[in-house]
């Protein structure tokens, strides 16, 4: 298991921190050519020192700029070989009451958050269509299926993840690629810090193992549907939340 | 050094899997060669390396033969 992914090149989105981070360095660890992306050069550069012990890259990337999405893919495929595993991590939060959510709220989570998911997929099929194998996982959110009140832009957009998901498994099943997602719970990153104390309590008590989940946690389940363990699910959706919500 | 016709044909038969003798000049991806949508991006795909052309996405649709492959190519190959 440790390096099943050998001979692997890993595409992550959003890997300065958090879940994006641990997914990384759990790819990594299990063999693969992982290059993260962070929105600032600076980030790119931490995700390069961090990732240097197992031959892995930071580069910089915002996922909204269609152009770049596809230039750094291209210039994976050039440098390290095609992309063979993609995971959609990059992600933000504006929440905001419905009724005092601006558009720019709206769009800006549904562009970072889905339209990146649909801009990275499509710029890696070539390479896996011709390989006639691959794996895009993306990481949606409970949030997505159950809903939040001050978040009907996030679970919009996390829900339209599985969606898509399901859809593009269906697609290109027949040559080898596998489509999934996973939903992580209430894991203890600075996007949940930043949740009022209140919420966080009234969270907590859902959760059935009665603790929040850490990032490690998803990125050992996005660690297996990247292996090829897994190889026989697509269209699913996994999910991390330590029963807090069981589909 | 084959012509165009022999090179489009020889990946119409790799990437459909069908055989040679059922490749005719007007033979249709879809019709006759039971190329699904995915086969005929595939195809597209392949042609677009071979050729080194890009063939844009309103004119890849426009491309159900044999023959029309060989058509476009004809028109917009370099060599």
């Amino acid at each position: 298991m440790s390096h099943s992914l050998q001979g692997e090149i890993a595409l992550v989105t959003g890997a300065s921190r958090g879940i994006g981070a641990a997914i990384a360095d759990e790819l990594a660890a299990m063999g693969a050519t992982v290059i993260g992306t962070a929105t600032s050069d600076a980030g790119a550069a931490a995700i390069g020192e961090r990732l240097a012990a197992h031959g892995g890259h930071g580069r910089k990337l915002d996922v909204t700029d269609g152009a770049a999405v596809e230039g750094l893919i291209d210039a994976i495929g050039k440098e390290f070989g095609a992309v063979s595993i993609l995971v959609n991590n990059a992600g933000i939060t504006r929440d905001q009451l419905l009724m005092r959510m601006k558009d720019d709220d709206w769009q800006a989570i549904i562009d970072t958050n889905l339209t990146s998911v649909y801009r990275t997929s499509k710029a890696v099929m070539r390479g896996m269509m011709k390989a006639r194998k691959g794996r895009i996982i993306s990481i949606a959110s409970v949030i997505g299926l159950t809903g939040n009140p001050g978040q009907s832009n996030y679970a919009a957009a996390k829900a339209g993840i599985i969606a898509f998901s399901k859809s593009l498994a269906r697609e290109i099943g027949t040559r080898g690629i596998t489509v999934n997602v996973v939903a992580p719970g209430f894991i203890d990153t600075d996007m949940t810090r930043a949740l009022p104390e209140a919420q966080k309590e009234a969270l907590l008590g859902q959760i059935a193992l009665g603790r929040l989940g850490e990032a490690d946690d998803i990125a050992k389940a996005v660690g297996f549907l990247a292996s090829a363990a897994a190889g026989y699910i697509t269209g699913e959706t996994l999910h991390v939340n330590g029963g807090m919500y069981m589909a | 050094m084959s012509t165009i016709e022999e090179r489009v044909k020889k990946i119409v038969i790799e990437q459909l899997g069908v055989k040679e003798d059922e490749v005719t000049t007007n033979a249709s991806f879809v019709d006759d060669l039971g190329a699904d949508s995915l086969d005929t991006v595939e195809l597209v795909m392949a042609l677009e390396e071979e050729f080194e052309t890009e063939i844009p996405d309103e004119e890849a649709e426009k491309i159900t033969t044999v023959q029309q492959a060989v058509d476009y190519i004809k028109a917009h190959s370099k060599d």
